[in-house]
């Protein structure tokens, strides 16, 4: 990884944004790299995980922002120290550009954090869509920076609650888009069931579901939770309270003609966030059971004849990275469907 | 009969179901199908975007068992695969790979095809889609469609059946017609897919976005402001080991049937009423109907050929095209080839359309560029200047994908000298994705049966009406092949093609 590096004590953003600058006009001289221009990345973290942060944003490969600014907070710290660096790949093949990415890792301290927009708004290029994320929770700083962000990054699994989790989404809603790692861990099982509901024969039993139990990582009730919220908003269900039951969660939801049982249910066994596993049941006796597996979802269907089949869905794990690097593309997208299942999802906690 | 309502799930979802699908390549062994089938559809598995229940069956004529062709799967994807293969997901997707051995022409290997496909939609329960690939030799397409018919497997009852036709199609138009009656005397034209690679890359449709989404274009883009158009695909590369294609197909064949007038079409069509497949195509159709095919004997007036001698590429000596292993001695195949059209319609009446592409060239770059009239009447002095330049808009699909803008500017001092500068965008810099293998993207909108980046019956036919008169002409030429050398921008002949005033860019 080629490198333009820049850094100063006591500094602000002023000198910052000069030496970005800078590093650019050297770039451009050796003719190094063309600056990637695709969006802004605010991460605020803690100063003590911000290594942690930097490794994780180093592993989302092809979907890097073009310019991350991390403002890294440290208790006791009034003074800003800052590193800002230019990046691109090492060797490029004859007659091709290599195309760069600019970072700027600002440590600060709890002082700064109500007014970090003032800190990072000269330090973000401007028209191009800025994305803030705070993976270490520090809501005051996200709301500080809000007015300078078109979306907000946020995993709602890291909320202390199920009701909180969607308290805080759709307060942030009210204010940018939000894209959530946890809705997206649940895409590739939304894109399953989408697809095993497709052909027409099989449409037919949307309207006979009668029980569907989510399995999930134990910190991971909120994907599943985001998951029966998409069904009840795609389905036009009205859902109803779930209740704690022998460690699981219960309810129902009201179709058009009959109700449908749902269990969320934490699994032990599941290492990475999000969902293990899922079982759909129809009434007229159909099921379908989606379970992660080796390359893929294990997939399990059983007919009202009672004819068994399994498959494997390809697929490979996206990993954590995969996820945030998700995450960051779907920064650029608009997704229709996850507001009305957050507040799907929100009347079956409240 | 009752209908059934629209999958509410769908909505929101960036990746839409398609059917459960067996996919059946014929060249199963072959150097397309080791190179860019099977790497892309690992990459598609991958991702998880292949049909929900997916297989595969290859067909070719070596004798082999399953596992030997896992074994063929597994290396060719390991190899090529623009991403590590994940051993998990590799595995389960060579469990659903199946072999069927023996010559296109047998009727037995249709029979042990069948038997293979119908085990797999026993196993599941339901009839899946049925996409046959034909990577083969061009001899043998009319060959496989007949047998697909003859054994039945043209149709499925409960699920679709698609062929995907490679190119070339055909090497002339009569032949194409050939080709297209036996085709469509199997299938239907919405089950034939045939495919132009060159559609399937991100640049080339990023042209509709650029042409039909941006409001600052579409009033210049005519005559009215249009000088002239030049199309580029340089390669630097000789013909390497495909000299036994190359030498019978040459350069107008390779490049210019397919790939460039695709790229012609794209630029000079009307804007379609909406991007469905057929809107798209009626209009692309439009414009290669528009081009008058150039008079047999007036040939040299509007192309020009050329073949490639010894020469420097790279900073060390290169062979002449035929000292190259494979070639023929004293093969008068053209691997140069350049263009002079017109698009005879209201809007493109007189701007000409140079087209040139060719092998050992230079460097390797496609491009379009459009260059616009200069202004009425220039107030500057020229004097010290490097010049007013008209304006040039270059659309360029490789190396550095991207749009540059030449415009004029003052060079800073106290007189108003005048240079070109250029405003630049980079596709690599402005989004955060890898452009996905055009292959990826092509077999799954087979397998979706999306057929707007695939070339229709009349497209090709059209597109051979264009070059066929060149390729009599050509046969007819007792003149000598212009020699050019390798490293260079092609023939000086070339710069006879060009009106006054208009010069090729630099490659």
């Amino acid at each position: 990884m080629a490198e333009f590096l820049w850094s100063e004590q006591d500094t602000g953003p002023g000198r910052i944004e000069a030496a970005l600058r800078d590093l650019l006009k050297q770039s451009a001289a050796e003719g190094a790299f063309v600056p990637a221009r695709v969006l802004n990345l605010i991460a605020i973290v803690d100063r003590e995980w911000r290594g942690e942060i930097e490794n994780r944003l180093e592993r989302v490969g092809r979907y890097h922002p073009s310019r991350t600014v991390i403002c890294s907070i440290e208790p006791g710290r009034t003074q800003l120290d800052a590193v800002a660096y230019l990046s691109g790949p090492d060797a490029k093949k004859p007659g091709e550009l290599a195309v760069g990415s600019e970072t700027v890792v600002v440590d600060c301290g709890p002082g700064h954090v109500p007014r970090l927009d003032s800190l990072v708004d000269a330090l973000v290029v401007p028209d191009l869509p800025t994305v803030a994320w705070s993976p270490h929770r520090h809501p005051e700083a996200i709301d500080a920076v809000l007015s300078l962000v078109q979306v907000v990054l946020l995993d709602s699994i890291e909320e202390p609650s199920l009701t909180e989790a969607v308290t805080r989404a759709e307060q942030l809603a009210g204010s940018a888009y939000v894209v959530d790692l946890a809705w997206l861990r649940s895409t590739p099982w939304r894109e399953r069931i989408a697809a095993t509901f497709d052909p027409p024969l099989w449409r037919a039993e949307l309207g006979r579901l009668a029980k569907i139990t989510v399995r999930h990582h134990p910190d991971s009730a909120m994907a599943a939770l985001l998951l029966f919220g998409w069904l009840c908003s795609r389905l036009g269900w009205q859902p109803g309270s779930l209740i704690q039951q022998n460690g699981s969660l219960r309810g129902r939801a009201s179709a058009r003609r009959h109700e449908v049982e749902l269990c969320l249910e934490p699994d032990a066994h599941q290492a990475a966030p999000g969902l293990a596993g899922l079982q759909i049941e129809t009434a007229s006796g159909m099921s379908l059971s989606l379970d992660r597996g080796p390359g893929g979802l294990a997939a399990r269907r059983t007919s009202r004849d009672g004819r068994e089949a399994t498959w494997t869905v390809l697929g490979a794990s996206r990993g954590e990275a995969g996820i945030l690097g998700e995450g960051i593309r779907q920064a650029l997208l608009r997704e229709p469907t996850y507001g009305p299942a957050l507040e799907a999802a929100g009347a079956m906690v409240r | 009969m009752t209908t059934v309502a629209e999958n509410p799930l769908v909505e929101g979802l960036e990746r839409l179901p398609v059917h459960p699908t067996t996919l059946i390549i014929f060249g199963g062994t072959g150097d397309l199908a080791q190179r860019k089938l099977l790497p892309a559809i690992y990459n598609l598995a991958h991702e998880g975007a292949l049909p929900e229940r997916f297989n595969l069956i290859g067909v070719s004529r070596s004798d082999m068992p399953d596992d030997e062709y896992r074994e063929v799967a597994r290396r060719s994807i390991s190899s090529y695969s623009r991403r590590e293969a994940d051993p998990r997901v590799l595995d389960s997707l060579l469990e659903r790979v199946r072999y069927v051995s023996g010559t296109f022409d047998d009727p037995a290997v249709f029979e042990r095809l069948a038997t293979c496909a119908t085990e797999y939609d026993d196993e599941a329960g339901i009839p899946f889609n049925r996409v046959f690939y034909l990577s083969t030799a061009p001899a043998f397409f009319p060959v496989i469609v007949g047998q697909l018919g003859r054994h039945g497997l043209d149709r499925r009852e409960g699920a679709e059946v698609r062929v995907v036709i490679e190119k070339p199609f055909g090497t002339n138009l009569e032949e194409a017609r050939s080709l297209n009656r036996d085709v469509l005397e199997v299938l239907d034209e919405s089950q034939v897919f045939r495919i132009d690679h060159y559609l399937g890359k991100e640049t080339v449709q990023n042209m509709l976005a650029f042409r039909f989404a941006n409001g600052l274009f579409e009033p210049l883009w005519n005559r009215n402001y249009i000088d002239y158009v030049q199309i580029t695909a340089a390669e630097d590369i000789g013909v390497g080991t495909r000299a036994g294609y190359y030498d019978s197909s040459g350069a107008l064949r390779d490049l210019v049937q397919n790939h460039m007038l695709q790229l012609l079409a794209l630029l000079c069509m009307e804007p379609p009423v909406n991007f469905s497949a057929d809107e798209v195509r009626d209009e692309k159709v439009k414009v290669l109907h528009a081009i008058d095919p150039p008079d047999p004997l007036r040939c040299a007036e509007m192309t020009v050929r050329g073949q490639y001698a010894a020469g420097h590429a790279g900073g060390e000596e290169s062979h002449s095209y035929l000292d190259e292993e494979g070639v023929p001695d004293g093969s008068q195949t053209e691997t140069y080839a350049a263009l002079r059209l017109g698009v005879d319609n209201w809007r493109w009446a007189g701007v000409p359309i140079y087209l040139r592409t060719g092998k050992r060239l230079a460097r390797k770059v496609t491009e379009i560029a459009v260059t616009l009239k200069p202004v009425p009447h220039l107030a500057f002095s020229q004097e010290g200047s490097l010049g007013v330049q008209p304006n040039q808009l270059v659309l360029t699909m490789q190396p550095n994908e991207g749009v540059s803008l030449s415009l004029v500017a003052k060079i800073p001092g106290t007189r108003m000298k005048l240079r070109p500068v250029n405003m630049e965008f980079l596709y690599g810099t402005a989004f955060l994705s890898q452009s996905p293998e055009a292959y990826e993207r092509l077999i799954m909108d087979a397998m979706r049966g999306d057929a707007t980046l695939f070339t229709r019956n009349d497209e090709v036919e059209a597109q051979w009406r264009v070059i066929d008169p060149i390729l009599e002409g050509w046969a007819q030429s007792d003149d000598a092949l212009p020699q050019y050398e390798a490293g260079t921008d092609g023939p000086a002949e070339a710069d006879g093609l060009l009106a006054e005033g208009h010069r090729w860019r630099a490659i």
